[in-house]
């Protein structure tokens, strides 16, 4: 019956070879990557990396160039992942006048197109919602519609609100995140660590404005239709089971650019600029504009801002 | 001491040896863990996509059922504060059982969580520094962490110093280091399903969770699922095997879910009343949960399943005559289980989403992978109980018990398939 | 910055505002807090063939009846109740327009000629509120013009066809 030392450590190898087999089995099917060419150190690498907050800048110089390898074995295209940091005595500030919204909905889909959204399955950051005019209910978000369809925009009878991540300057959404992979940046803008998030979607059930977005399957995009300009909070392609939202187009509104939303708007409702710069249009709006926020009774203080220069959509 | 030690272990080889009828379920469980673990692996390749769970209904099944086994963990302070507080001997007898139960529940709990992850991987992030990045005391999740952990380590030392005790022949003093634990676990067991309903509490942007009732809500009801759940296992237990369970714990526990009853349910009232009667925007997802709107009604049938089940439960343990005979108890008791369950379920997380913070109704209802996998946790949960079990009766009715000294192993291993080998 | 640079422009233009006092003072007014002229947008290509409009009008007196002529029969002034072409177009220099004043300004600067009676959008144009911008948030940025957006004769914004509908959540399933 007594097994001899040798056949119980062959026993014992056996089993452990067994235990790293079906390890290694479930990290590929599991881990981010995927990818049955990538190296142990790669890999090794990619599953212990740290929180972006806490790598000093050779780290994360080291991380990128792996990143941007990455990327490009995946995607078969160079792609530059940034991380430039907050300008100093910028707070981003946005507004969007809902007098002159007409439901095009072109911010959507300029959105996907610069920020490497899944294609398939769909996610959009900005959601433009419908609301009928003279309503006899208040109108509330439950009489609003967000599939709409019409042959032309603005139909008669309705308005628009597209709504997109508040970026608030207490948001409810960082503060539920257990492992601090969401976090307010110095310019205000509200970022995600895609290599850190869990993907517990807590601060999805915390978000007033349903701006977080999770990659239910592995996120879907052409090559050709990547956006090669990416910054490694914002755009940057994201994995299977992490949540992503809007950040300003971080890679653009660092360097000094507008948003691609903002560039889209074909009636120019949409705003953006240095909340701590008196002389910008998004201080002359808040200051001259009769402004709104969404939701202000929860306190999450938004700093995108609603207004209305004019009477009403025609 | 180091001999007992290992002793204590290797007599944990008896939880492989029994019955054909022992095996026949055991391998009826490793079935159902199988589907669950095939239905797991399509979901670990695909991604969360194979559920029903979408940006606008982002948690669904896995955390209602998570929800409801913290309710599970909990109600085992049932049994702690009446065996242990009040040293009341038929409950005493069996609350090692209701620990057992709450380690079981804790690690199913873990279990969903870890279902639910979109990166399981990624787990140790959780971790404090330096180690993970938690996120306490900001985030409720990691409170929640903090107080499962806590207490399934409690609970862990508590039941396996008992056993240990008990195996060598020995009682534990209440005025030790594991009274003092003990006691600890009492607040804790709150603590778990408190901190679970403050991490509704807290994503303030769901009036649904807001009710400054919840946690209350939640105790009560974890007071009644929890310990009625228990009974059927105990009356389980005490046919299948040789352990002895009076008559009298079971009624005694029976009394207490009864008063947990009439509280939950006037907590029921005191929210459902305060959500409805001003009909402010707020109300709109309770009246979703109840009614539906326009046509959407996808809850309605868990809601008033639910609360039929409640109600009648709660007339036939409130009825001495009804509460006393055990064909009537066990119908009260199967009942409250499936209406906390389905309340604390399906009734609690869903509405929370629906409609969602903009307004937009999606209907959930969970895919198979969702209840193929949860089927998984909830036949691992049973294996584990099992196995638990398994070991701990034989202690618990002093046919295990290992004398001090220098036994050879090899005897007591005659000793334990002696005492396994008897029933099941 | 833009303030700055805008006062110096406006130094550097005060003489010549001396020079032109009664005359042209309007256009002065109308200038004032107008960005530099880089920032601006060009007037949309859309006037291929018929602009220059001297190509034609050389030489040629204006009309004498309030009536659309000749290749100008197609169109339709939905602006200005009871205006007509010389209210903004300039009689004698045919390629430029001009202010109720008489002043000549040029096609690039038709903004100003809106600006006239439309004073408080122009205004908020200005700050940047009204109207499209791209660029630089900090920096070098394109104003759209009046006329991008709004085609003088018919203003009014033209519906456009609208992006598809979101997918529904329900719609979203693996392997789609």
């Amino acid at each position: 019956m007594k097994k001899t030392k040798d056949e119980r450590r062959a026993l014992k190898v056996n089993r452990r070879t067994l235990l790293k087999g079906t390890l290694a089995a479930a990290a590929a099917t599991m881990l981010p990557l995927n990818r049955a060419d990538a190296s142990f150190s790669d890999f090794w690498e990619s599953f212990f990396q740290k929180h972006f907050r806490e790598m000093t800048e050779a780290e994360k110089e080291k991380v990128v160039a792996r990143l941007e390898k990455e990327y490009e074995e995946k995607y078969k295209i160079a792609i530059k992942v940034g991380i430039e940091p907050a300008m100093p005595g910028v707070l981003f500030g946005y507004g969007l006048d809902l007098s002159r919204c007409i439901g095009c909905r072109t911010c959507e889909y300029a959105c996907v197109a610069e920020n490497n959204q899944s294609i398939d399955p769909q996610i959009h950051w900005i959601q433009v919602l419908r609301f009928k005019k003279e309503d006899p209910k208040f109108p509330d978000f439950e009489h609003a519609e967000k599939y709409y369809n019409a042959a032309l925009a603005p139909q008669p009878g309705y308005f628009y609100m597209p709504i997109q991540c508040q970026q608030c300057e207490n948001p409810a959404c960082t503060r539920a995140c257990p492992t601090q992979a969401t976090w307010k940046e110095p310019d205000g803008i509200v970022t995600i660590d895609y290599n850190w998030c869990i993907g517990c979607r807590y601060c999805m059930a915390a978000c007033p404005y349903g701006a977080r977005h999770f990659n239910w399957g592995e996120p879907h995009r052409a090559p050709q239709d990547i956006n090669p300009n990416t910054h490694y909070l914002g755009n940057r392609p994201r994995y299977r089971g992490v949540v992503e939202k809007c950040t300003f187009c971080i890679q653009r509104s660092r360097k000094g650019r507008y948003t691609a939303c903002v560039e889209a708007c074909p009636v120019g409702a949409r705003k953006f600029g240095n909340l701590l710069d008196p002389n910008s249009e998004i201080r002359y709006m808040i200051a001259n504009k009769r402004v709104f926020r969404l939701k202000e009774d929860l306190n999450t203080s938004p700093k995108f801002f609603y207004f209305f220069d004019f009477g009403g959509t025609r | 001491m180091v001999q007992a030690t290992k002793d204590f272990f290797i007599a944990w080889l008896s939880i492989f040896k029994g019955g054909p009828k022992y095996y026949l379920w055991l391998a009826f469980l490793a079935c159902l863990m199988g589907v669950g673990v095939y239905a797991y692996i399509g979901q670990a390749e695909h991604g969360l996509i194979m559920t029903a769970m979408r940006d606008q209904v982002s948690w669904g099944f896995y955390i209602s059922n998570f929800t409801f086994l913290v309710g599970v963990a909990a109600a085992a302070v049932l049994l702690v504060i009446p065996a242990y507080v009040h040293n009341h001997q038929p409950i005493k007898k069996i609350v090692l059982f209701g620990e057992l139960m709450a380690i079981t529940a804790i690690i199913m709990c873990i279990l969903f969580i870890m279902t639910d992850l979109g990166q399981p991987l990624r787990v140790w992030h959780i971790l404090p520094p330096p180690i993970g990045m938690m996120h306490w005391p900001t985030s409720l999740l990691a409170w929640d962490v903090l107080v499962l952990n806590g207490y399934f380590i409690l609970n862990v030392i508590i039941a396996f110093y008992v056993m240990y005790k008990y195996a060598h022949g020995e009682h534990y003093e209440m005025k030790s280091f594991i009274g003092f634990l003990i006691y600890l676990s009492i607040p804790a067991a709150i603590s778990i399903h408190t901190v679970t309903a403050f991490l509704y509490n807290a994503a303030f942007s769901r009036p649904f969770w807001s009710a400054s009732i919840l946690a209350p809500r939640f105790i009560a009801s974890a007071l009644c699922s929890g310990p009625a759940l228990m009974l059927l296992v105990f009356q389980v237990l005490r046919k299948v095997t040789d352990v002895e369970i009076e008559d009298k714990a079971i009624f005694r526990v029976a009394t207490l879910i009864t008063y947990a009853m009439a509280v939950n349910l006037f907590f029921l009232l005191a929210e459902v009343f305060g959500s409805f009667y001003p009909g402010t925007a707020e109300s709109v997802n309770i009246h979703y949960l109840f009614f539906g709107i326009d046509g959407q009604t996808n809850l309605v049938k868990y809601i008033w399943t639910a609360m039929a089940c409640n109600v009648t439960a709660f007339v036939l343990i409130l009825n001495p005559k009804t509460r006393e005979k055990f064909a009537t108890l066990n119908v009260a008791l199967v009942l409250m289980i499936v209406g906390i369950y389905l309340e604390k379920g399906m009734g609690l997380v869903i509405p929370g989403f629906t409609p969602d913070v903009l307004g937009e109704i999606y209907q959930y209802t969970p895919t198979a992978t969702e209840l193929l996998v949860s089927l998984g946790v909830w036949a691992t949960g049973a294996m584990i109980y099992t196995f638990l079990v398994k070991f701990a009766i034989p202690i618990h009715t002093g046919k295990l018990r290992f004398a001090s000294g220098e036994h050879a192993v090899t005897a007591k291993r005659a000793v334990i398939d002696d005492v396994t080998s008897e029933k099941v | 910055m833009g303030k700055k640079l805008l006062a110096i422009i406006a130094l550097l233009l005060l003489p010549l505002s001396f020079a032109f006092a009664d005359e042209h003072s309007n256009k002065m007014t109308l200038m004032k807090g107008v960005p530099a002229q880089k920032f601006i947008m060009p007037r949309p290509p859309i006037d291929k063939g018929l602009w220059p409009c001297s190509q034609c009008h050389k030489g040629m007196p204006p009309g004498p009846k309030r009536k659309l002529t000749m290749m100008h029969q197609d169109i339709v002034l939905k602006h200005m109740p009871g205006g007509w072409c010389y209210d903004c177009h300039n009689p004698t220099d045919r390629d430029k327009l001009r202010l109720f004043t008489g002043e000549s300004v040029s096609f690039d600067q038709s903004y100003l000629v809106c600006g006239q009676c439309h004073g408080f959008i122009f205004q908020e144009w200005k700050h940047g509120l009204h109207g499209k911008r791209v660029g630089m948030w900090n920096g070098v940025k394109t104003y759209y013009q009046c006329i991008n957006c709004h085609w003088p004769h018919e203003p009014h914004f033209k519906p456009i066809v609208p992006w598809p509908a979101p997918i529904k959540p329900a719609d979203i399933k693996y392997g789609n």
